[in-house]
């Protein structure tokens, strides 16, 4: 479902030399797959993520999703497919101040192909929890509650690759397990395949299958030996 | 969720200076209305005044003068022609041609306003605005063999506060300060309004206006002079009605070649003062009006430039929900959009409600009544003008959005 092929990412520093962030020979995940990515912060497992979603674009190399190769692709048309196909959930949530809770979900649908579902949007917000806070403001939600929605969110368009970018590193210990049991169990019931990127040990033990970029990426390798701060 | 939606909750979102800056440009607007307003009031006030009749008849000298005097009751009359010049448009060479003719004699004022002797014809035969014929609010028409009788505009009625059946006496001059004149006239109707000079002069019987001078010139003991005689030597003017276009300018250039007097036509003269006075003062308070409105189309941009800072990780979220740039760039465009059309439409209403507010005012001082939603057609440019205007301003911002990094502004915490 996902391949990703020779991949590498650099970025440029102020000083104008070169830091190899990613440079990954082969990575895979297959449909309906859940896998926890771990490493020390500054690894680049975010930088990972956005290349995955295309967000970012590789110095060179493949993002293959299905039998699309994402890097091939002019950058319109990318973000049709990440709105269409890719799920994101940030974590600092990102909900949009200006909308409800209900409005964040079907402006996630508006970026895709056809019209939002509101029906739709609804049955997610339900599903997370939050049929009852479907008209409030993220100001007037709870740090657990706003997860919920972006979870959500990130399920609107039927996605066949949920990125979680560490959900539940700023929600409280109480609501961790609540918000990661949602993730999985939406993902699982919609056939998601998820990339969850995680600090935490208890939340990555609950993963069949966990990856340590350190372990695939190349360029991890200086990280340690030079202590660069990287992304 | 349509694009307008989103850019309206943006608005939502930084709601005071959102509203701060739609007042800047409703004000901005409310200034190029309020200037199309007036300027079609003035307009209508002042082609009005020359509608009724085809050509005026006075004597030779400045043909803005003669009109002045004539039409709209302002300046000095140009002098005199005699009486037997007239009688050639009633009873002789120009009879023919000539449907009605009407000598107004000018050189006195009640209270400031022109009392003009004349004859009833003036209100029986005479049309204004087109084909508009004069009603009486009070009283009726004077008769013309009572000499003493007059009738009042409307604004000169409420003004001096004259009614029906009250005397009054002219004042020589065009000015307070002149010898009244001891013969009383008596009111004995009031027209309705007309929205035309009409409402703001005094008209009498011209046999009495000539009696007047007559009666003291024989107290005075000036027999010899101008007193001596019964029936009247001058008039100031004749209001003129042809038969056909045609007739008109074969009267006028017939007249023209005469020593005696000239013949103008109103329109045409009053169109040459319009655009010489007020054409331009209407340009440039029109000038000052749209600069007004760049300035405020410009603070539209300084607004939505000065929160794009904020908006970074906003339009990054909406990115990698799958926003194109172009539609990011968009949705700061329709923000600008709708910015300008608010103030528009708050511009149009602070603009006519002002206008409103005053049209008591107008009406007193021009005739003109100016409803609420009496628009120009000219403000209908205000639209497409306002949606170019936020357009233009509203690029920048909107460049800036189309350009933000989005993977940068993710990492970045809002």
């Amino acid at each position: 479902m996902l391949l990703l092929k020779d991949l590498v990412k650099t970025f440029t520093q102020p000083d104008g030399s070169i830091l190899p962030v990613l440079d990954i020979p082969e990575y895979r995940v297959e449909a309906g797959e859940q896998v926890a990515l771990v490493g020390q912060s500054g690894c680049g497992k975010t930088t990972l993520l956005h290349m995955i979603a295309g967000i970012g674009r590789p110095d060179s190399g493949k993002v293959r999703i299905d039998d699309w190769d994402i890097t091939l692709m002019p950058e319109a048309e990318v973000d049709r497919f990440r709105a269409d196909r890719i799920g994101y959930v940030f974590q600092t949530f990102n909900l949009l101040a200006g909308f409800s809770a209900l409005e964040n979900v079907l402006l996630s649908m508006r970026f895709a192909h056809g019209r939002p579902d509101r029906a739709r949007a609804r049955h997610l917000l339900d599903r997370v929890g939050m049929s009852h806070r479907t008209t409030h403001r993220p100001a007037q939600l709870s740090v657990g509650e706003k997860q919920r929605v972006a979870v959500a969110r990130a399920l609107a368009n039927k996605p066949q690759l949920l990125l979680a970018d560490e959900p539940t590193a700023n929600v409280d210990a109480g609501h961790q397990q609540q918000i990661l049991d949602l993730i999985r169990g939406t993902c699982e019931e919609e056939n998601v395949a998820l990339i969850m990127v995680t600090h935490s040990d208890e939340v990555a033990r609950q993963f069949q299958r966990v990856d340590h970029l350190n372990e695939f990426n190349r360029s991890a390798v200086g990280y340690v030996q030079v202590g660069n701060k990287r992304i | 969720m349509s694009l307008w939606k989103v850019a309206w909750r943006s608005i939502q979102q930084r709601l005071f200076v959102s509203a701060l800056t739609v007042l800047s440009m409703g004000l901005g607007v409310a200034l190029v209305v309020a200037v199309l307003v007036v300027y079609g009031v003035v307009s209508q006030s002042f082609h009005r005044g020359g509608e009724g009749y085809d050509l005026i008849v006075g004597a030779k000298g400045g043909r803005e003068q003669l009109v002045l005097n004539t039409v709209f009751y302002l300046s000095q009359p140009v002098g005199n022609i005699p009486y037997s010049y007239f009688e050639e448009l009633t009873i002789g060479k120009f009879a023919p041609a000539v449907e009605a003719a009407i000598p107004v004699c000018m050189g006195h004022n009640y209270q400031g306003f022109r009392v003009v002797g004349t004859v009833p014809e003036m209100f029986t035969e005479l049309k204004y605005r087109g084909d508009k014929s004069y009603e009486f609010a009070a009283g009726k028409n004077f008769q013309v063999e009572n000499h003493f009788e007059g009738v009042l505009g409307s604004v000169a009625a409420a003004r001096t506060k004259l009614h029906v059946g009250e005397p009054f006496k002219a004042v020589h001059g065009s000015g307070i300060g002149g010898h009244t004149h001891k013969q009383p006239f008596t009111v004995v109707g009031i027209l309705k309004p007309t929205g035309t000079p009409v409402d703001r002069a005094v008209f009498v019987n011209m046999y009495g206006f000539h009696d007047i001078h007559r009666a003291e010139a024989i107290i005075s003991g000036d027999r010899e002079g101008n007193a001596d005689h019964d029936r009247i030597k001058e008039i100031t003017a004749a209001l003129v009605c042809t038969n056909s276009a045609a007739e008109t300018d074969v009267i006028k250039r017939a007249i023209n070649r005469d020593k005696v007097a000239q013949a103008v036509s109103p329109v045409r003269v009053i169109a040459d003062l319009f655009e010489g006075i007020v054409g331009k003062l209407q340009w440039i308070l029109l000038g000052m009006g749209i600069l007004t409105t760049v300035v405020a189309g410009i603070g539209i941009m300084v607004s939505i430039y000065n929160s794009m800072s904020d908006r970074r990780h906003e339009i990054a979220v909406m990115r990698a929900l799958g926003a194109s740039r172009t539609t990011v760039m968009l949705v700061i465009m329709m923000e600008s959009v709708l910015l300008a059309l608010m103030g528009g439409a708050l511009g149009l209403l602070i603009g006519h409600g002002a206008i409103w507010l005053c049209s008591p005012w107008i009406a007193e001082q021009t005739g003109v009544i100016v409803g609420l939603l009496q628009f120009q057609l000219i403000e209908l440019i205000l639209v497409p003008g306002l949606i170019i205007l936020a357009a233009a301003v509203g690029y920048l911002p909107a460049m800036a959005a189309y350009r933000t990094d989005v993977s940068q502004s993710l990492i970045t915490t809002p």
